[in-house]
C-alpha cells in the first residue's frame, strides 16, 4: 500500500491532552495523522491510554475522563474539515457513526442482546439519514453483510448477537462501522480473544475495506505482529504519549527509541527461540492414558494420551474449545469425572485431589492463567505461598518460612513484596508469586494453563525466560498450555496439539514447524501472523 | 493506598459514615445508660405515678397512667436495641452458613437449602413474626428467635450468591489442589473475601431488626406492658398526640435517628465493598 | 420459553403448598391443650369442648391437615372462634379495602421509582442525584410507623391539620367513599417502598448506561432519546421488576402496621385483632393470604424477566 502524501488527512490530532477529573493526566499531547486509505496501528500495552487515545479521536470520553487541551480534527468525505472537540454534543453525534467510525474491543458486550444484527446495522443509516427510503437502507444493510464476508439474506439479519460466534459478531461490528461509509474508522483491539484463524479473516477484511474505500483507519492492538499484518505507519504509545512514529517496516526493524525496541525483542517469534536445555533423561515422569471427559452429549476430549519425560517441556497446544484446560485440570485432580488413566512415575493418580497422597500432591502442582484471580486477595504474598507447605508438608512453621523466602528469591521476586497483598502487586509480580507457590514443594511436574495471556507483552517475555531458568535449575517436567504457537519455540521441546479433544498431532518442536503433517497445524502455523 | 485496605476503613473515611456513627453511637449511649439516668435525673422510675395522666409535669410530661414520660423515654431503648442485636445476631450468622454451603456445594444441597429459603421468604417478616406470636404469645427470646430466623434466608441469599461469585476463582481452585477440606476453604478463602457483602447485610439486617422489634411493640404484640419501650410508648400515647406530643416524638426520634445512622453506616459500607470489587474486577 | 413458564408455575404451586403446610404446623405450636390456650383459663368446659370439636382435635393431623387444605383450596376458610362466623363474612369487605391501599401506594411508588432512578442515574454525581440519593437513604431507613406517625404529626394534627388521621367511614362503607382518609396512608406506604425502586432503578440504569452497548449506540451516533428508550431501558426492567415484586410484597408487610396505624379497616387490622385474640383460623387465613399474594407477585416479575430476556426470546423465533 502507497502513501498517500499529497492528499490531506482524514483524521489529524494535534497536542491531545485527556485529564482524568481530579486531574491527572491520562493522554499527555497525543499527535498524529491518517490520510485516506492508510492504516495507522497504536500500538501500547495496558495502561498506556490507546483505548483513550482512539475514543478521544470520536469526540468521546469514558465517565472520568474529560478533555484538557489539543484539537481533533475531522474531513468529512464530502465537504470541510471539522474541529471535533470544538462541536457541541449534538454535532458531535452527528459526526459519529457517519464519518468518525468504532470498532469495539468486544462485540460481544458491545452489541445490544435484546436487538437482532439487521436492526442494529440499520440503526446506523436511520439516524444519519442514509438515502431515501427504507428500500435503500435495507439494500445497504444487505451490501455491507456482504462486504464482511457474512451472508446478507433476511433470516441471518434476524438473528440476535448470541446466535453468532465471536468473529461473526466482530464482523457484524465491523459492517455496523463502515455501514455509512466514513471517512474515518477506529478499530480497537478488533481481534483480541479470536483464534488465529478468525483473526486472519477479520484482518483482511479490514485491510479490504480501508483500501477499497479509501478510509483512514486507526487500529489500536498490544499485538506487534497484527501490526506488521495490517499497518502502514506505527505510533508506539507508552504512559499517555507516543514515543515513536513510523513506516511500520522502519519502526518493526529498526526500532530508535528503547521502549520499542524492548515491546519489539518481547514478541515471541515463531522461527527464532532461544537455546533450551536439552532434557536431562528419557524417564516418563508423567504419563496419560485414553482420558476422555464428557458432560452429557458433548465430548470435551476423547482418548487423549501423552507422556512428558523428566526435564521435559511439553507445549500443550490449542484453541479455546479445544479442551486443553480441561485436560491440565484432569492431570492436576482438579477434574475427577474423567476416564482413562494419569500416571506418576509409573504409579496411577486418583482422579480427585482428595484422595491423592501429599506426596502426590506435592509432585504435580499448577500454575494458573490469571494471576489477578489465582492469589486470595486477602491473604500475603508469603501466606499464599506457604499454604501448600501447610497443607501438604509437616514442616514447623519456621522451617515453611524459610522454604517460602528461598522460593521468592528463586522467582526473582524481592522480599519486600513478601508482606503484600496481591493488589499491591504488578501482575508479573503476581504470576512470579503464583509460580512460586507452586514450585514450593518442589514439584516433578509443572503444569502452566496459559500463564503468559494475561499478561502484556514484556512481561510474557520476562516469565518466559524465568520458567525456562528453572526448568534448567531445578530438571521439572513441564507442560505448557498455550493457544500461542508462537512460543513454541522459546519453552519447549515437543509439541502436542489438541482440537476438538482430540491430539492430532505430537512431535519435537522443529519437526512439527517446520514440517507440520496435520492439516490443522499448517493452517494454524499458516495464520500466525509474524514480523 | 495504605497497607491493609479493608472495606471497614474505605467506609469509614466516608464522610456520611461518620454522621451514621455519630448518630447511632448518640442513641445506643442514650439507650445503654438511659436506665440508670432516668431515676438520678427526673426522680422517677419507669412504672411509678408521677402525677396527674396527660399533664406537661417535669421534662416531657406524664402518660395516660400518670407515669413521668422522660423516665420511661430514658429506660425505653435498652430492651429494644438488646433484641434487635440478638436477632441480627441470629439471622446474620445462620443465614451466612447456609448461604456459603449452598453456594460452595450446589447440587442438590444448594436445591433444599434455597427451596427451603424460598418458603419462608413468602412470608413478609412481619406477618411471619404475628403468625408465630399468635401461637405463642409476646415473648421476648421468640420476638429475636422469630426475627432472626426470617432475616436468615435474605442473608442466605446474599452470602450464596457472593459465594457462588468467588468459588471458580483459581485461588479457591489452588486450595483444592492441596486438597483443603471444605470447611478450612469455606472460613480462610471464600469468607475473607466476601466480607464486603455481608457487612452490607449486617448493617441492613440491624436497621431492620429495629424496625421490626420496634413495630411489634408499637402494635402491641412486642414487649409488653408495664416495661418502657419506645415502641410501646408511641402506641400509649398516641391518643393524646394534640395536647401531650412528646410521649410520642421523643420515641419517634429515638428511633428514627438510630435506623437512619445504622443506614447511613451500612450505605457507606455498601459503597465501599462496590468499589473494591471494581478494583479487584479492574 | 413457554415450558419455562409452566415450569416456573409449577415450582410457585409446589412453594404455596409448602407454605400451607407451614401455617398449619404452626398451630401444632399452640402449647399445652390448644382449645384452652386459645379461650384462656377462664373458659367453662363446654366452650372448650365445643371449640375442640370445632378444631377437630380429636382427630389425627393429617387429617385435620387434610380438612383444612380442603377447605381453603374450595374457598372455605373455616369459622373464627372470636365472631363464631365464618372468616370468610370476616374478610370479604376488608380484602377490598386492604388492595386498594395496596394497588393504589403499589401504582405511586412504582412510577415515581421508576422514573426518579432513571432522572438521577443520567445525573450521577450531580447535586439533583446526591439529594435523591441521601433523602432516600433516610426515608428508607425508617420503619413504617415512623414515617406514619411523622405524617399524622405533619398533615394531621400539630402543624397542617388537612387530613383526618385515622379511617372515618363508618362499617358497611366502602373506605373509598370519603377519599381524604385513604390519602395518608396510601403516602405512608408509597414512601416506604419508593426509595428502594428508586436506589435499585438507579443502580441498574447506570450498570446498563455504562454497558458496552450503549456506549457503542453511543458512538454510532444515536440520537440521546433512542439510546435510551431502545437500548437502556429494555434492559433494565427485568432486574428492576424482581425488585418491585419484592417491595410489593414488602408492602404486603407494611400494610399490617398502617393499617392498625390509621385504624383502616383492612385485612392487616383483621390480623392484629386475631393475633390478640388467639383467633388462630382467622390468623391462618390471613397469614396465607398475604403469602399467596407474594407468591402472586413474584411469579409474575419472574415472568416478566423470561419475556424481557433476549436469550430466552430468540429461542422461541428460532
Amino acid at each position: 500500500m502507497t502513501a498517500h502524501v499529497a492528499v490531506a488527512s482524514a483524521l489529524e490530532v494535534s497536542e491531545l491532552r485527556v485529564n482524568t477529573l481530579t486531574g491527572s493526566p491520562v493522554l499527555k499531547g497525543v499527535s498524529y495523522a491518517i490520510a485516506p486509505g492508510e492504516v495507522l496501528a497504536l500500538v501500547g500495552e495496558s495502561g498506556s491510554g490507546k483505548t483513550t487515545a482512539g475514543l478521544a479521536a470520536l469526540g468521546h470520553f469514558r465517565r472520568g475522563l474529560a478533555p484538557a487541551g489539543g484539537t481533533v480534527t475531522a474531513r468529512p468525505r464530502d465537504g470541510e474539515p471539522v474541529d471535533v472537540l470544538g462541536l457541541g454534543e449534538r454535532e458531535r453525534r452527528t459526526l459519529r457513526g457517519h464519518t468518525l467510525a468504532y470498532v469495539p474491543q468486544d462485540p460481544a458486550l458491545s452489541l445490544n442482546p435484546a436487538l437482532r444484527i439487521g436492526r442494529q446495522i440499520g440503526e446506523v443509516l436511520e439516524a444519519h439519514g442514509y438515502g431515501t427510503s427504507d428500500e435503500e437502507r435495507a439494500a445497504r444493510v444487505a451490501e455491507v453483510l456482504g462486504e464482511v464476508g457474512l451472508p446478507a439474506d433476511e433470516a441471518y439479519q434476524r438473528r440476535y448477537p448470541h446466535q453468532l460466534s465471536g468473529g461473526q459478531q466482530q464482523r457484524v461490528g465491523i459492517a455496523m462501522a463502515f455501514a455509512c461509509r466514513p471517512s474515518v474508522v477506529v478499530l480497537d483491539e478488533p481481534t483480541t480473544g479470536l483464534d488465529v484463524t478468525t483473526q486472519t479473516l477479520v484482518l483482511r477484511t479490514v485491510a479490504a475495506l480501508t483500501a477499497e474505500h479509501g478510509v483512514a483507519a486507526l487500529y489500536i492492538t498490544h499485538d506487534l505482529a497484527v501490526v506488521a499484518a495490517i499497518a502502514d505507519r506505527v505510533a508506539v504509545m507508552r504512559g499517555g504519549e507516543i514515543v515513536e512514529c513510523g513506516t511500520t517496516g522502519e519502526v518493526l526493524r529498526r526500532p530508535a527509541h528503547a521502549y520499542t525496541r524492548e515491546l519489539v525483542d518481547a514478541v515471541p517469534d515463531l522461527d527464532r527461540g532461544g537455546d533450551l536445555p536439552a532434557p536431562d533423561g528419557d524417564t516418563q515422569t508423567l504419563r496419560v492414558k485414553d482420558l476422555s471427559v464428557s458432560y452429557g452429549e458433548h465430548e470435551v476430549l476423547r482418548d487423549v494420551s501423552l507422556t512428558v519425560h523428566s526435564g521435559e517441556c511439553l507445549l500443550l497446544l490449542g484453541e479455546s474449545g479445544s479442551g486443553k484446560t480441561t485436560l491440565s485440570r484432569c492431570v492436576a485432580g482438579l477434574n475427577e469425572h474423567h476416564t482413562g488413566t494419569v500416571e506418576l512415575d509409573g504409579a496411577a493418580l486418583a482422579p480427585a485431589t482428595r484422595r491423592r497422597s501429599a506426596e502426590e500432591l506435592r509432585a504435580v502442582q499448577y500454575v494458573f492463567q490469571s494471576p489477578y484471580s489465582s492469589l486470595n486477595p486477602r491473604r500475603t504474598i508469603a501466606q499464599s505461598v506457604e499454604v501448600p507447605l501447610e497443607m501438604l508438608t509437616e514442616l514447623p512453621k519456621a522451617a515453611r518460612r524459610e522454604r517460602v523466602a528461598e522460593t521468592l528469591d528463586r522467582v526473582r521476586l524481592s522480599r519486600e513484596l513478601a508482606g503484600r497483598l496481591p493488589d499491591q502487586l504488578s501482575g508479573g509480580e503476581r504470576q512470579r508469586a503464583a509460580i512460586a507457590r507452586a514450585l514450593v514443594t518442589t514439584p516433578k511436574v509443572l503444569l502452566c494453563d496459559e500463564v503468559t495471556s494475561a499478561l502484556d507483552v514484556s512481561v510474557q517475555a520476562t516469565i518466559i525466560d524465568l520458567l525456562c531458568e528453572l526448568r534448567a535449575e531445578l530438571g521439572t517436567a513441564m507442560v505448557f498450555v498455550t493457544h500461542n504457537i508462537a512460543l513454541a519455540r522459546h519453552v519447549a521441546d515437543r509439541i502436542a496439539v489438541l482440537r476438538g479433544g482430540e491430539i492430532v498431532e505430537v512431535g519435537p518442536v522443529d519437526e512439527v514447524l517446520s514440517d507440520p503433517r496435520h492439516e490443522y497445524t499448517r493452517r494454524l502455523l499458516a495464520n500466525t501472523p509474524r514480523m | 493506598m495504605s497497607t491493609r485496605s479493608t472495606v471497614f476503613r474505605r467506609a469509614l473515611s466516608l464522610p456520611q459514615a461518620k454522621i451514621g456513627l455519630t448518630l447511632t453511637a448518640v442513641v445506643v449511649l442514650l439507650a445503654v445508660l438511659g436506665p440508670w439516668l432516668g431515676p438520678w435525673l427526673t426522680g422517677h422510675d419507669t412504672t411509678g405515678f408521677a402525677g396527674k395522666p396527660f399533664q406537661s409535669d417535669g421534662v416531657a410530661g406524664t402518660d395516660g397512667l400518670g407515669r413521668d414520660v422522660f423516665t420511661r423515654f430514658l429506660a425505653g431503648g435498652a430492651t429494644l436495641l438488646l433484641y434487635a442485636v440478638l436477632a441480627t445476631a441470629i439471622g446474620v450468622v445462620l443465614g451466612t452458613a447456609l448461604g456459603m454451603l449452598a453456594g460452595y456445594t450446589g447440587g442438590r444441597l444448594d436445591s433444599v437449602i434455597m427451596r427451603g429459603n424460598d418458603v419462608l421468604l413468602s412470608f413478609p417478616q412481619l406477618v411471619f413474626a404475628l403468625l408465630a406470636i399468635a401461637m405463642l404469645g409476646p415473648q421476648g427470646w421468640l420476638l429475636v428467635l422469630v426475627i432472626g430466623i426470617t432475616h436468615a434466608p435474605r442473608v442466605a441469599r446474599v452470602a450464596r450468591q457472593a459465594t457462588v461469585a468467588v468459588k471458580d476463582s483459581d485461588y479457591i481452585r489452588a486450595a483444592q489442589l492441596y486438597a483443603m477440606p471444605r470447611r478450612r476453604i469455606l472460613l480462610r478463602e471464600v469468607l475473607p473475601n466476601i466480607t464486603g457483602p455481608l457487612m452490607v447485610e449486617l448493617g441492613l439486617r440491624l436497621t431492620y431488626s429495629i424496625g421490626y422489634v420496634a413495630s411489634l411493640s408499637f402494635l402491641g404484640l412486642g414487649i409488653q406492658p408495664p416495661s418502657a419501650d419506645w415502641g410501646l410508648m408511641i402506641n400509649e400515647n398516641r391518643i393524646a398526640l394534640v395536647v401531650e406530643p412528646w410521649g410520642v416524638l421523643l420515641p419517634v426520634l429515638a428511633i428514627a435517628v438510630l435506623t437512619v445512622g445504622t443506614n447511613l453506616v451500612t450505605d457507606s459500607l455498601a459503597s465501599a465493598a462496590a468499589g473494591r470489587e471494581k478494583e479487584v474486577t479492574a | 420459553m413457554s415450558r419455562l413458564i409452566v415450569r416456573r408455575l409449577l415450582v410457585s404451586l409446589a412453594v404455596l403448598w409448602l407454605v400451607t403446610l407451614l401455617v398449619f404446623v404452626a398451630t401444632l405450636l399452640l402449647p399445652g391443650d390448644p382449645a384452652r390456650a386459645i379461650l384462656g383459663q377462664q373458659a367453662t368446659p363446654e366452650r372448650i369442648a365445643a371449640l375442640r370439636a370445632q378444631l377437630d382435635i380429636d382427630a389425627p393431623v393429617w387429617e385435620r391437615y387434610l380438612n383444612w387444605l380442603g377447605g381453603v383450596v374450595t374457598g372455605d376458610l373455616g369459622t373464627s372462634t372470636a365472631t363464631q362466623g365464618p372468616v370468610n363474612d370476616l374478610l370479604g369487605d376488608r380484602i377490598g379495602a386492604s388492595l386498594v391501599l395496596l394497588v393504589a401506594a403499589a401504582v405511586l411508588s412504582t412510577l415515581v421509582g421508576l422514573a426518579l432512578g432513571t432522572w438521577t442515574a443520567m445525573r450521577r454525581g450531580r447535586a439533583a442525584d446526591h439529594t435523591v440519593s441521601g433523602i432516600s437513604l433516610v426515608i428508607a431507613a425508617l420503619p413504617e410507623f415512623v414515617i406514619g406517625v411523622a405524617l399524622i404529626v405533619l398533615l394531621s394534627t400539630t402543624v397542617f391539620p388537612l387530613l383526618p388521621s385515622v379511617t372515618l367511614a363508618p362499617p358497611g362503607e366502602p373506605v373509598w367513599s370519603q377519599p381524604s382518609q385513604l390519602v395518608l396512608p396510601v403516602l405512608t406506604l408509597t414512601l416506604v417502598v419508593t426509595p428502594y425502586i428508586t436506589r435499585m432503578m438507579r443502580a441498574t440504569m447506570s450498570e446498563v448506561l455504562d454497558s458496552g452497548y450503549v456506549e457503542m449506540a453511543r458512538l454510532k451516533g444515536i440520537p440521546e432519546k433512542t439510546v435510551l428508550l431502545r437500548h437502556a431501558l429494555p434492559h433494565a426492567i427485568g432486574p428492576v421488576a424482581q425488585v418491585i415484586a419484592l417491595q410489593l410484597a414488602w408492602l404486603a408487610g407494611g400494610v399490617v402496621v398502617v393499617e392498625f396505624l390509621f385504624r383502616y379497616p383492612g385485612v392487616g387490622q383483621a390480623l392484629i385483632d386475631a393475633v390478640n385474640s388467639r383467633d388462630v383460623e382467622v390468623v391462618q387465613a390471613i397469614t396465607l393470604l398475604i403469602a399467596a399474594v407474594y407468591i402472586v407477585v413474584n411469579l409474575l416479575a419472574d415472568i416478566v424477566g423470561i419475556l424481557t430476556s433476549p436469550k430466552l426470546r430468540a429461542e422461541v423465533t428460532r
